[in-house]
């Protein structure tokens, strides 16, 4: 049986993915994005290990609630593809019982992803943090573009529906030919249902302090309500559904 | 179906027949004659100029009421049905007529039920009590406050003095009893008249014992009250002896009838019962008939819910603190599936929740909609829009409620239901859980004084507590306590019958009416955790050199009541099961049937204030969490996970409603307007599904309630829901302000 190492796990409404849903949020990634509101998942060891049927006995606690109120099941993180074995095992247990799953990735482990786990996944949620090399190195630290934009056209090429989601840092991602670029892209991928355009915020600010690291943007403010319509526009205007 | 033939027949026009022609029975009229409707909001109306002018005069005086704590009063007339000459807010332009008093939001007094809280609540705002009525009231008069106190036993006093019991309704009204006020429109006074001395002549043939001779002199009593409503009405020039004709005089009737028991009695909650679907057969006639558009009747609903929302009553800042703010709970129960199927949402349910935006939101009337996944979903979009923009709604589970109770149920206060004109209920405040524990550990010393209250056992010795002594100590405390509570409840309600008896909602009853005896626990989540953290962990009491325990160390972890885990949930089941079984054996005051509610409005904080430090690591004096919510912070999983933790409590102990409240940011529904309705919409049929009795909505921002603590002026009309009941956030006391803005936010971050 596999064991995953879970940090913890939520219901959430209309924010992970479609309706009401129960979010597992697996421990440990390998990106460091500046921004990160949940530095207490980057390392694999603090998660609680877990097999897949004690999640799986959380989860159906929630399964009639799930079926009545439309939702299903996210897998998050972390990075969940770091534990591909386990989330494969936890995606098609899911599936089994017919629940609408979603996997929630940077799409930078990507290739860890088989055929057999997408087969059992209904919808991406593709965290692309910038087009631009450069920057997507600014942000995260560790990572790399590439990964994520051949996952991208993948998920296109199999037809899983993606959505896209963007964070908008100032200063940071909001360069308007950087956000022209990934437009682009997005727009060329043909199975992508929406982009969400997500504010930067300093909430997380305090599990920075908890774990005695430095939060990098504490000094930066979050953007304006209309710096976020300017950056979502951007988008709209490939034809994307962007919120 | 045949067309209704007998007279009246102009009144009755078009009407299918039914029972209800020979037999006062509403309900079989709505059967007969109420039109679902399952399309959506597109047909409403807005407000008119008219409408619009009419709340402007008030919204100044509203603020002038705000600065002074009340806007007026009356302090030599004591409250009757025909004790005022009528008032207005704008003759010309009112399109519904009567007022409490002679003039808008000037309070009356109602020294029946107490004089005490009569002249408490003149002084506070600056006015005089009036010598004379001091002096009928103590040297002629008895009073209901006075007669309890005469009768409550020493135990009642002392759990009254310490706080375990609180909120006993023995100062003033009690409440909760809805009038069926739609009989007035649909029979006329006249008729209502007839039926009670038919009743009355019927027991003239029983032999004079001394239920019987009780029941002849409040048939009297009602009958009489008939009269005055009838001459009431007659002093705003509407004759009222024969059915109501047309809408307008539908509304009017049903209100005069409504308005009559708001000018006798202060009862803590002065409900309005079912009345939209009612009012939409005449509405919808008159607009067949082609006598009515729909903006005039949207007008008719928006004038009426004007009077509603300016009911008032004379109470004290005391009472309005625990109670928060200045409530009237005149309840009004929305929509609900049919017996037959069919859904009880017609246009005029609608209407009814269209009156938020055509006035802007308030706290009344208390909309209340009974919900069932089975409702159309045009109407359960709306309503969750309606929550989304005004918070103004609270929603029952009408799927638990149909099948107890019937397809005619109103909703008396927040969460009580009780068949229209069929079931009435002693209202019995509630019995505070959390203390109790705390007494048991202490051999029933208060936690706070020292004082013996509950009679003494031996305190609870050793380091650790251990569950199981906790538990057998705690269920003797809770047969004491059980007993304490019943019997002050049976001594107050027989003088309030003997005292204040509530003549004209009496007289909108069938006989012989359904009693039944409504207590209440507050706390449960405290307690549920105290014995969680006993049970799951080390809980370590810290005494005094009395030996009286103080504080608690807690070593470990415990599970909390609110995260969907069996293992807290299932003690709360437990606390709520077992101390309605002990209520079940009390004897009760008219064989009324004892029924138990989780609620609390925002006493929560008032109790907690009252009850020292607990073994969950709750510090004394904290608020407790309102109803049947977890404590706060506690419920570690969200929303959903906290909301099933609370539909685990058993419906079948605790008949009188279990109540929730959570708060979501509009963000923590869904990234658009349109998912939000969704996803709110499939929240609350995963609710109701689960076996969730009651969910007070309110979506709002922090940074909206923390501007408005500091600037109340920019807020006048901020409505926020707890407990089963919608407050205005700018009349709380700063201290419940900061709770309801520390109560969990369930927005997603």
């Amino acid at each position: 049986m596999s064991i995953g190492a879970v940090h913890s796990y939520d219901m959430s409404i209309g924010v992970d993915g479609p309706g009401s849903r129960f979010v597992v949020f697996l421990a440990g990634c390998p990106l460091r994005c500046l921004y990160c509101h949940s530095p207490d998942t980057w390392q694999q060891r603090n998660g609680r290990p877990m097999s897949v049927s004690s999640v799986m006995a959380e989860i159906q606690r929630y399964e009639r609630f799930i079926a009545v109120a439309g939702g299903g099941v996210t897998i998050s993180g972390g990075e969940p593809l770091q534990q591909h074995v386990f989330t494969q095992s936890l995606l098609q247990a899911c599936h089994t019982r017919g629940l609408h799953t979603a996997l929630d990735t940077s799409g930078f482990l990507g290739e860890k992803a088989n055929e057999e786990l997408l087969d059992a996944t209904d919808l991406v949620l593709l965290d692309i943090k910038s087009f631009d090399q450069a920057t997507y190195q600014q942000v995260t630290q560790t990572g790399h573009i590439a990964p994520t934009l051949r996952f991208a056209r993948r998920l296109a090429e199999r037809g899983t529906p993606m959505w896209i989601r963007f964070v908008l840092v100032p200063g940071l991602t909001d360069e308007p030919s950087n956000i022209n670029r990934l437009a682009d892209f997005v727009g060329s991928l043909r199975t992508v249902e929406r982009v969400e355009v997500l504010a930067f915020h300093r909430l997380g600010a305090h599990k920075y302090a908890n774990l005695g690291l430095p939060f990098p943007l504490a000094e930066v403010v979050p953007p304006t309500g209309s710096q976020v319509e300017l950056a979502r526009e951007i988008f709209r205007e490939r034809g994307l559904v962007t919120y | 179906m045949t067309i209704a033939q007998h007279a009246p027949a102009a009144a009755w026009r078009g009407f299918y027949a039914g029972r209800w022609q020979h037999h006062i029975d509403v309900s079989s009229f709505i059967q007969e004659n109420y039109r679902p409707y399952s399309g959506g909001p597109d047909f409403l109306s807005g407000p008119t100029e008219r409408t619009l002018a009419l709340w402007e005069k008030l919204r100044s005086l509203f603020n002038e009421e705000r600065l002074r704590g009340i806007y007026d009063a009356d302090v030599a007339t004591p409250a009757a049905i025909t004790a005022f000459a009528p008032g207005y807010i704008d003759r010309e332009n009112e399109l519904i007529v009567g007022l409490q008093t002679d003039a808008p939001l000037k309070r009356s007094i109602m020294p029946a039920g107490g004089l005490r809280m009569v002249e408490a609540g003149l002084k506070a705002y600056g006015y005089q009590p009036d010598p004379l009525v001091n002096r009928i009231f103590t040297s002629y008069r008895k009073t209901h406050n006075d007669a309890v106190f005469d009768a409550y036993p020493q135990d009642a006093l002392k759990a009254r003095r310490s706080h375990i019991i609180t909120g006993l309704p023995d100062a003033y009204g009690r409440g909760r009893i809805i009038g069926d006020y739609r009989r007035v429109a649909l029979y006329g006074v006249d008729r209502l008249i007839a039926e009670r001395q038919e009743i009355k002549e019927g027991l003239d043939r029983q032999r004079s014992t001394e239920q019987v001779v009780r029941d002849r002199e409040e048939l009297a009593e009602q009958s009489r009250a008939l009269q005055e409503l009838k001459q009431m009405a007659a002093s705003y020039d509407y004759d009222i002896s024969g059915p109501a004709t047309t809408a307008r005089e539908a509304i009017q009737w049903l209100y005069f009838a409504y308005l009559a028991a708001a000018k006798e009695q202060n009862g803590a909650a002065m409900s309005l019962g079912r009345t939209a679907t009612f009012l939409d057969i005449y509405l919808e006639r008159d607009l067949e008939e082609g006598t009515l558009t729909e903006t005039a009747a949207q007008e008719l609903i928006d004038d009426f819910v004007i009077k509603l929302r300016i009911i008032r009553f004379l109470r004290t800042p005391e009472y309005d603190q625990l109670f928060s703010g200045d409530p009237t709970w005149v309840t009004e129960a929305l929509a609900g599936m049919g017996s037959d199927g069919g859904t009880l949402a017609s246009r005029t349910s609608f209407r009814y929740l269209q009156t938020l935006y055509n006035l802007g939101p308030a706290p009344e009337p208390n909309l209340t909609v009974l919900w069932s996944p089975r409702l159309p979903e045009g109407f359960k979009r709306f309503c969750a829009q309606v929550s989304l923009d005004t918070s103004a709604i609270q929603y029952e589970n009408d799927d638990l409620i149909r099948p107890v109770f019937s397809d005619d149920t109103a909703i008396a206060c927040c969460v009580s239901a009780m068949r229209v004109g069929k079931d009435m209920q002693f209202f019995g405040a509630r019995a505070n859980l959390a203390k109790a524990l705390l007494y048991a550990i202490n051999g029933g010393r208060d936690e706070i004084s020292g004082e013996q209250i509950a009679p003494a056992t031996p305190a609870l010795r050793g380091e650790v507590l251990d569950y199981e002594t906790v538990r057998a100590a705690y269920d003797r405390t809770l047969d004491w306590l059980a007993a304490t509570y019943v019997d002050a409840l049976n001594v107050i309600h027989q003088m309030h019958d003997k005292y204040a008896y509530e003549r004209i909602e009496m007289a909108l009853h069938d006989y012989p009416v359904h009693r039944f005896l409504a207590t209440g626990i507050a706390g449960l989540s405290v307690a549920a955790d105290s014995l969680s953290a006993i049970k799951h962990a080390a809980v370590r009491p810290v005494r005094d050199r009395s030996g009286l325990v103080i504080d608690y160390e807690i070593e470990g972890e415990y599970p909390a009541f609110g995260n969907n885990d069996p293992r807290a949930d299932e003690i709360a089941v437990w606390l709520v099961e077992s101390f309605m079984d002990k209520i079940a054996r009390q004897p009760a005051y008219r064989g009324a049937e004892p029924t138990l509610s989780v609620l609390t409005i925002t006493s929560n904080v008032v109790y907690g204030k009252h009850t020292g430090n607990t073994p969950d690591g709750r510090r004394g004096g904290q608020p407790f969490a309102p109803g049947a919510n977890p404590m706060n912070g506690r419920d570690r999983h969200g929303l959903i996970s906290a909301a099933l933790s609370v539909a685990k409590l058993p419906y079948a102990s605790a008949r009188d409603g279990i109540s929730l409240t959570v708060t979501v940011t509009p963000d923590g529904l869904g990234h658009n307007r349109f998912e939000q309705i969704s996803n709110l919409v499939g929240v609350l049929d995963g609710y109701t599904d689960a076996g969730g009795f009651h969910m007070n909505v309110n979506v709002l921002d922090r940074a909206t309630l923390q501007d408005a603590m500091a600037n109340p002026e920019k807020y006048p009309q901020l409505t926020i829901r707890v407990s089963g009941y919608a407050v205005n956030f700018v009349r709380l006391t700063p201290e419940q302000q900061r709770d309801v803005i520390s109560r969990t936010f369930h927005g997603a971050l």
